[in-house]
């Protein structure tokens, strides 16, 4: 197979002691890259090149992995666009959000539309890709699985769905070439401008669980989650689609 | 005519040995170099043969005898037939002094064959069942034809049959005993085992000695080989030391893993290595395989990856470490070093130690303990007892290294009655708190050297900013690695377990101890605390002054069978047959002993896993908290105190 995969890898956190590790979900776009395109797979990563927890990714069995320079509070997404054009990227695979850093989950989105590809969320496997076309499994709640058809070149978001990385070894860890590339550098204003305080867990919502009998409470406990609005639109123009969506996000008040 | 014949013999065989000899040698330089002292060790080789090997050989005094006469004798006889019967020096004393010679090696001879005609599981058959018939053949042979030359017989008797059958005879006993020996014979393991005496890897073992720790890797140059690949890669004495083997089996009989059934013998492994370092397959093995494993489907050579060729990985994860094999094999090779040398490459070079060996290692790493537990959170079990910390006090007389068992509910309760003691003995102790870290005992055992020395870095920088007398401990396995690891990268210390220390205390008269009342006691052997460290009569001492007298289990000491806890053998968990820890309670319950006293949390979680009714379980720290009187004249202040009102509670 010689579609072109690249794994976007970002430095984590262990959640008990904080100390900087490989980030969970971007192990396991790695893991899955490497299941893809094996020793051909490329990964990448926008930061600091002297980061030691980067070796944990090459542990994985990879000779090299691209750095490309920036210091902290830079807007990574250009030079990462820039980078995945030039190099001719079909499958780009990434983490669903970072363990450090802003952590908003956004630059996967940011990064298609910039690019202009499409993106899936949660995916768990890739079954073919022919003619520039891949088949894959998206992670749907509660085990679900939705299979999907989309061209390529496409960005995909890894979430635990995503099968388990290896284990990082070593041997290749000490061996492996964290390879520097000079690049631009774009201060993100946003950032710099943006007020950030520590984030709060959500407070639970208490579940009541009504239920007399054992079987009841199975049910309650495995029942997918039902929406009570929403409407299934088939066999319309995609500017009635549109238009329908559009209606549906000014209602939620997304789009004002 | 045999005066001819004889030397010819002889000589081809001698020559054929020699010619055997450097093959055999050359196989064995394909190893690694390893620092040896070639000229001192074979000085002490005949020191080492006859004292520190022969204390091992002689707790089977049947197997010792045995091989006393055999192997003298035959020393004595192949020394005087080549001078006899050689150099045709046909001296009336030598021809009696070889006849003397003759007569022990056959009487030895003797025992070996009865040995043979029923033999235990444990021994190999095949060519062995042979040996015992040529050890006799050549020692009649030799006795009959040194007969003329004593002035017994006339010269000639029996003409050219007697020839004849004498030199076949004579023929078949060289070719077995000079030449098969380094042709591979089963008699190689006199050959390979003597200069693997000479040049131990562990030249500390003799002369009483011990050495258990592990050896380091070298991890500061990167072209240092980490861990064992191929057979190749192992030092040359190592694999000199797989050359000894007798494939007695000992081993095998005492491993805790081929008991249940896992898919390891400590024989075959070694046989197996064999196999590699001169090319083949195992289908000539002629003892018991691996549990699951049928023999002839693997084989190797010294340049080829021996994990899924030559041995599967789950043979080496198999192994607990426990060192039984070790302490019991009378040819001193190191297994438990081969295995954990193997483990390595997996770990280090392959990343793939088995099911949650990675995890753990991640863990290690992350959180500096093995569950991924907040490092904060080390010192939550203590919270009550207003411990001095290490980073408050700078100076302490004790120096209580508390263990990972910190984050473990139950023993936490071992942990608070080892302070309970320390406190009512009044000496003066403090710990590390949030400064410890994992020893890197189990991140070592599953192989990864690199997390193992990590950790023991930054421990022996931390332990290096305070000042103490001792370190005390409750976890064996962090005992040896501080007493015995340690030192190969700059941390000297002098480390106790807490049976010692208690039994110290016990000695200077600073605790004021009651006696034991919860029923009769047996002792479970920690492997850290006793094969790996010789520590048996501690906690016996402790278990003594408490008024308890051990009912002790037939394998104790240092034939104690191990939990199943050691080496990562739960992480990796391996299946077999059944549990070691369930074998290790059938030895508990055959004592009828209601209580057994341990010393190690893992023997400790191994032993509580086994399903109830079982046995109590209880630490030695817990047994002494237990009895401890209170200081001031504990008879007075009980009687108006302890009447209290029961008070309602809604």
């Amino acid at each position: 197979m010689s579609t072109k995969v690249i794994s976007l890898v970002s430095i984590g956190a262990h959640p008990s002691s904080g100390r900087t590790r490989r980030a969970e979900q971007d192990a396991r776009a790695v893991e899955l890259g490497l299941q893809l395109a094996g020793e051909h797979l490329q990964v990448v990563h926008a930061g600091d090149h002297r980061e030691e927890a980067l070796r944990a990714y090459l542990g994985m069995g990879l000779d090299h992995l691209d750095v490309l320079e920036q210091p902290a509070g830079a807007d990574v997404l250009g030079v990462l666009g820039d980078y995945l054009r030039d190099a001719g990227a079909q499958l780009v695979l990434t983490g669903s959000q970072a363990e450090t850093g802003e952590g908003s989950g956004m630059l996967p989105f940011l990064l298609a539309e910039q690019l202009g590809w499409p993106l899936i969320v949660g995916l768990a496997e890739v079954e073919s890709i022919d003619n520039g076309t891949a088949q894959v499994l998206q992670a749907l709640p509660r085990g679900q699985r939705r299979r999907l058809k989309v061209r390529l070149p496409l960005l995909a978001t890894v979430d635990n769905a995503a099968p388990t990385p290896r284990q990082s070894a070593f041997g290749p860890a000490r061996r492996g070439v964290l390879a520097a590339q000079d690049v631009a550098v774009v201060d993100d204003e946003l950032l710099a401008d943006a007020q950030l305080q520590p984030a709060r867990p959500r407070p639970k919502r208490l579940k009541v669980i009504k239920a007399k009998s054992g079987a009841d409470r199975m049910k309650a406990a495995t029942a997918k989650a039902s929406g009570g609005g929403g409407k299934v639109m088939k066999d319309v123009t995609a500017q009635e689609g549109a238009d329908a969506i559009v209606k549906l996000l000014v209602e939620e008040g997304v789009l004002r | 005519m045999l005066n001819t014949l004889l030397p010819i013999l002889l000589f081809t065989a001698l020559a054929l040995a020699v010619l055997g000899a450097l093959r055999r040698v050359r196989m064995w330089r394909r190893g690694r170099p390893s620092k040896v002292n070639l000229i001192g060790g074979l000085l002490a080789m005949p020191r080492r043969y006859l004292v520190d090997l022969h204390h091992v050989v002689e707790r089977d005094k049947y197997m010792s005898n045995t091989h006393v006469a055999t192997a003298g004798g035959f020393v004595l006889s192949a020394a005087l037939a080549i001078l006899v019967h050689g150099f045709g020096l046909q001296n009336k004393i030598l021809g009696y002094a070889l006849l003397v010679a003759t007569v022990i090696m056959f009487s030895g001879a003797i025992f070996v064959f009865k040995r043979r005609l029923n033999p235990p599981s444990r021994l190999s058959k095949g060519p062995w069942m042979r040996l015992p018939k040529s050890l006799l053949v050549f020692a009649a042979s030799f006795f009959i034809a040194t007969l003329p030359v004593a002035g017994i017989l006339p010269a000639n008797t029996g003409g050219w049959v007697m020839v004849a059958v004498l030199g076949l005879g004579v023929l078949w006993g060289v070719s077995e005993l000079f030449f098969g020996m380094t042709w591979g014979g089963p008699m190689k393991h006199a050959f390979a085992g003597a200069l693997h005496l000479a040049w131990h890897r562990r030249s500390e073992r003799f002369g009483g000695g011990r050495s258990t720790g592990l050896k380091p890797l070298d991890l500061e140059d990167p072209k240092a080989p980490l861990g064992v690949e191929k057979p190749a890669d192992f030092t040359w004495n190592q694999l000199l030391g797989f050359d000894a083997c007798v494939q007695c089996g000992k081993c095998e009989a005492m491993c805790p893993a081929f008991a249940a059934g896992q898919p390891l013998n400590p024989k075959k492994l070694i046989q197996d290595m064999v196999v590699g370092l001169a090319g083949g397959t195992d289908a000539k093995f002629a003892g018991s395989p691996y549990p699951g494993k049928p023999i002839g489907e693997h084989g190797g050579h010294p340049h080829q990856p021996i994990v899924n060729g030559l041995v599967d990985a789950e043979t080496l994860w198999s192994c607990t470490t426990c060192r039984a094999c070790v302490e019991e094999c009378p040819m001193m090779i190191e297994h438990v070093d081969a295995i954990v040398d193997m483990r390595r490459h997996l770990t280090l070079e392959k990343g793939a130690t088995p099911n949650k060996g990675a995890e753990v290692l991640d863990n290690l790493i992350a959180t500096d303990n093995p569950g991924g537990f907040n490092p904060g959170g080390r010192m939550n079990w203590a919270a009550d007892l207003n411990l001095k910390l290490l980073s408050e006090v700078k100076s302490t007389e004790v120096l209580f290294w508390v263990g990972d068992g910190a984050f473990d509910m139950r023993n936490q309760r071992t942990l608070r009655a080892f302070v309970k003691v320390l406190k009512a003995s009044g000496v003066d102790f403090a710990v590390l708190g949030l400064e410890e870290r994992d020893s890197g005992d189990v991140a070592r055992r599953l192989g990864d050297e690199a997390t193992f020395q990590l950790l023991a870095k930054r421990n022996i920088q931390t332990l290096g900013k305070y000042a103490f007398k001792r370190i005390v401990t409750c976890d064996p396995h962090s005992f040896h690695v501080l007493k015995n690891e340690y030192g190969a990268l700059g941390g000297e210390y002098l480390v106790q377990h807490h049976s010692t220390y208690i039994a110290e205390l016990i000695a200077q008269n600073k605790l004021n101890l009651g006696q034991h009342k919860g029923g009769s006691v047996t002792y479970h052997d920690p492997c850290y605390l006793g094969r790996y460290n010789g520590e048996y009569e501690a906690p016996r001492d402790v278990l003594k002054a408490l008024g308890i007298e051990v009912r002790e289990m037939e394998r104790s000491g240092f034939r104690s069978r191990c939990c199943g806890g050691g080496g990562g053998a739960p992480i990796t968990d391996i299946p077999g047959k059944q549990r070691i820890p369930d074998m290790r309670m059938d030895d508990i319950r055959s004592t009828e002993a209601e209580v057994v006293a341990v010393g190690c949390p893992q023997c400790t979680a191994m032993l509580e896993g086994v399903v109830e009714p079982r046995p109590l379980i209880k630490d030695l720290a817990e047994l002494v908290a237990d009895v401890l009187l209170e200081e001031p004249a504990p008879a007075a202040a009980k009687a108006p105190a302890a009447k209290r009102e029961p008070a309602e509670v809604h």
